[in-house]
């Protein structure tokens, strides 16, 4: 193979991989808060999962417990070490049982801080590490995610984004969930059944900017 | 996986003759097309994407040697192991070798057409370790013994009934009196038998849908969220991958995602879309210790730069199966090997050869469903066409075939003869069909009348009737 041409498909692959580029977005998340909320909820409840829209994350506390009542589930939860959970006014839910860590194979509900969500395909984006553990996304029966609205994207293309800019380019943490509802299975004559081995329930409580 | 391609014909009528499998095929079938196309619909950016999904593919395996160097280097930088296996035997050993060192009694799967490839399950328990396929349909069909028969819906060939006698026969420590009618009690079943498994296993083998360069990262889609359980808990997350699944970058991989979920399940996106990236990082409370990506040729480097490259666009969707005429009369099982279906006729003989695998590049019409619906445009019927002419040079085609088309040939090349022969067939058969209109059996043409009949021609040849419009 001539020199040149070795030269120019190294350098064409050094290129793509230093400046990555977005090919078509589709238009579909595109808009203000109203709509990207609105686009989220829509395809979030499509599939079994639930929305619950709140204007102030001190409410939150109150909101997981009423969840939970009403879902007939023990008043127990167990989030990471994300200060935006640990720093909510647990006070305010005082039958509530919350513990922190990894999920336990025992543990019947989780609540997570989402990294982001999408509004494309109602889709919520967690990272791993301690402050919001994976396995808090699957061993649970109850999944529930806070997704603060100004992080409810358009696309995942934004979610890359911001990724790189707190990872550094490249960089990724070890692992990065997208989820889109709660487990499901319609592997027996195409009949679609929840949960499969993942949560049964993704309830995702939507804070609105100010 | 053992080949079973060259009984093609064979399969083909049992499968044909199995009622069961046709009145399950024929309900499942237009689901697919229905939801395939109802995402479509809902998309308008679709198609565009396609477009753009073929060229990012098309742009890899141009720079297939690089980007795969450079993915090697990131996995390494991120902590994981690359191991490069040229045949299914290395790819086996790899990871044989990885439960060797960890002692590994328990392996969980996730679903991959690649550990099928190679052969992985029997491998394992001959090493006793013993592998649990927690993907719904892979862990129905491993309790029965069977392969997939579908890329994407591995049990989309059995019943409910069928399932109920598999489970009542297969956990046998649970109450035999129990109630198992209905469809969610059956999956809660094997959710619960399948939980203890994932805490317990020691190693998770899962494939990857896409291998990215930029990041050195691994994605895997699942609705159940088996995948993630099976990477996640165990001490060492093995993935099995061939050459072909990189892609350059984050956004580029996500392009092609926006297409995979749609073509083949009709979702918008699959429930669980997860990117990994080494193993557990030191603030980690949980993740596998160890990350290993066992990258797999088996004779795909052999397909580049021939006339068969377009195949390696394939990013195992299963639309082509879901559109195909043939696929949905005879089923996946016929095929005789692990891909089905026209991606299955295409992909089969370049990985095991043209010799076993000649009969299916026949099983087509070209009615050309496949490369319509093919996210990636992969040109199937000309790749099938490219195959038969190969079957042709190598003497592969039965005698009858080659001379029937010898004569076919002789006259197609003499075209006064070929008309003159043309208008006695259309003239005799007309009068001997005139009084039905059809025939529902033709000397020498036995295998098209035993199923269908032939229509009566109305006497006069297609050309004879342009001449006549021609002059009038």
């Amino acid at each position: 193979m001539p020199q040149g041409d070795v030269v120019a498909r190294r350098r064409a692959v050094d290129e793509r991989l230093a400046h990555p580029r977005r090919n078509i977005v589709p238009d579909r998340g595109e808009g203000d808060e109203a709509h990207r909320i609105a686009v989220f909820q829509r395809m979030m409840e499509g599939v079994g999962g639930t929305v619950e829209i709140l204007d102030d994350v001190n409410d939150v506390p109150a909101s997981v417990a009423t969840y939970l009542r009403n879902t007939n589930r023990p008043a127990r939860i167990r989030h990471g070490s994300d200060e935006r959970l640990t720093s909510l006014p647990w006070h305010r839910a005082q039958t509530l049982e919350v513990e922190e860590g990894r999920a336990l194979d025992a543990d019947t509900a989780s609540l997570t801080h989402a990294f982001a969500g999408v509004a494309e395909t109602g889709t919520i984006v967690q990272l791993s590490g301690p402050a919001n553990p994976t396995t808090l996304n699957f061993l649970p029966e109850a999944h529930i995610v806070l997704l603060e609205a100004k992080d409810l994207h358009g696309s995942y293309e934004e979610v890359w984004g911001r990724l790189r800019e707190i990872y550094g380019p490249g960089q990724m943490p070890r692992t990065v969930n997208m989820i889109s509802g709660p487990s499901r299975t319609a592997d027996i004559e195409q009949t679609i059944v929840r949960p499969a081995h993942g949560p049964k329930d993704m309830h995702v409580i939507i804070v609105r900017s100010l | 996986m053992e080949q079973h391609a060259s009984e093609f014909p064979a399969n083909v009528k049992r499968a044909i003759a199995d009622s069961q499998l046709q009145s399950t095929m024929t309900e499942t079938g237009p689901r697919f097309i229905e939801k395939r196309a109802k995402a479509r619909a809902n998309l308008p950016e679709f198609d565009a994407l396609r477009d753009q999904a073929r060229d990012i593919k098309d742009h890899v395996l141009a720079h297939l040697d690089l980007y795969l160097e450079r993915y090697e280097a990131k996995v390494v930088e991120t902590g994981g192991h690359v191991h490069w296996a040229e045949t299914a035997e290395e790819a086996r050993a790899a990871i044989l070798s990885i439960c060797k060192r960890l002692d590994a009694k328990l392996a969980t799967k996730g679903k991959s057409m690649i550990s099928e490839e190679i052969g992985l399950n029997p491998a394992l328990e001959a090493a006793h370790v013993t592998p649990v396929e927690t993907d719904l349909g892979e862990y129905l069909i491993q309790i029965r013994g069977e392969a997939p028969s579908h890329i994407i819906a591995p049990a989309v060939h059995l019943t409910r009934d069928q399932i109920e006698a598999d489970f009542r026969k297969a956990h046998t420590h649970l109450d035999p009196n129990r109630d198992l009618t209905e469809i969610p009690t059956l999956v809660e079943e094997a959710r619960q038998v399948l939980r203890q498994k994932y805490l317990d296993a020691d190693v998770g083998i899962t494939g990857a849908n896409f291998l990215i360069s930029e990041t050195g990262t691994s994605i895997i889609v699942t609705n159940e969220g088996n995948g993630d359980l099976t990477q996640t808990l165990p001490k060492a997350h093995i993935v099995i991958a061939s050459i072909e699944k990189v892609v350059p970058t984050l956004e580029d991989a996500t392009t092609i995602l926006r297409v995979l979920a749609r073509s083949a399940t009709g979702q918008d996106f699959s429930n669980y879309t997860t990117f990994s990236t080494g193993p557990r990082r030191a603030d980690d409370p949980d993740g596998p210790l160890e990350y290993h990506v066992v990258i797999l040729d088996n004779g795909r480097s052999n397909v580049l730069g021939t006339e068969f490259q377009d195949m390696l666009r394939c990013i195992r969707c299963g639309a082509c199966l879901n559109h195909c005429p043939v696929y949905q009369a005879v089923g996946g099982h016929a095929y005789g090997w692990v891909y089905p279906g026209p991606i299955g006729s295409v992909v089969t003989p370049a990985l095991i050869g043209i010799e076993k695998a000649k009969h299916l590049p026949n099983a087509s019409t070209f009615c050309g469903r496949c490369e319509e619906v093919c996210p990636m445009r992969i040109p199937l019927p000309r790749l099938l066409r490219h195959w038969r002419e190969k079957e042709f040079e190598k003497h592969l085609t039965p005698g009858a075939v080659r001379w029937g088309l010898g004569v076919w040939a002789y006259f197609a090349k003499r075209p006064k003869l070929y008309q003159f022969g043309t208008r006695i067939a259309a003239r005799l058969l007309h009068v001997m069909g005139r009084g039905k209109g059809r025939f529902t059996s033709l000397p020498l043409a036995h295998g098209w009348t035993q199923y269908r009949d032939m229509p009566a021609p109305q006497g006069k040849t297609f050309q004879a009737m342009w001449k006549e419009r021609a002059r009038g």
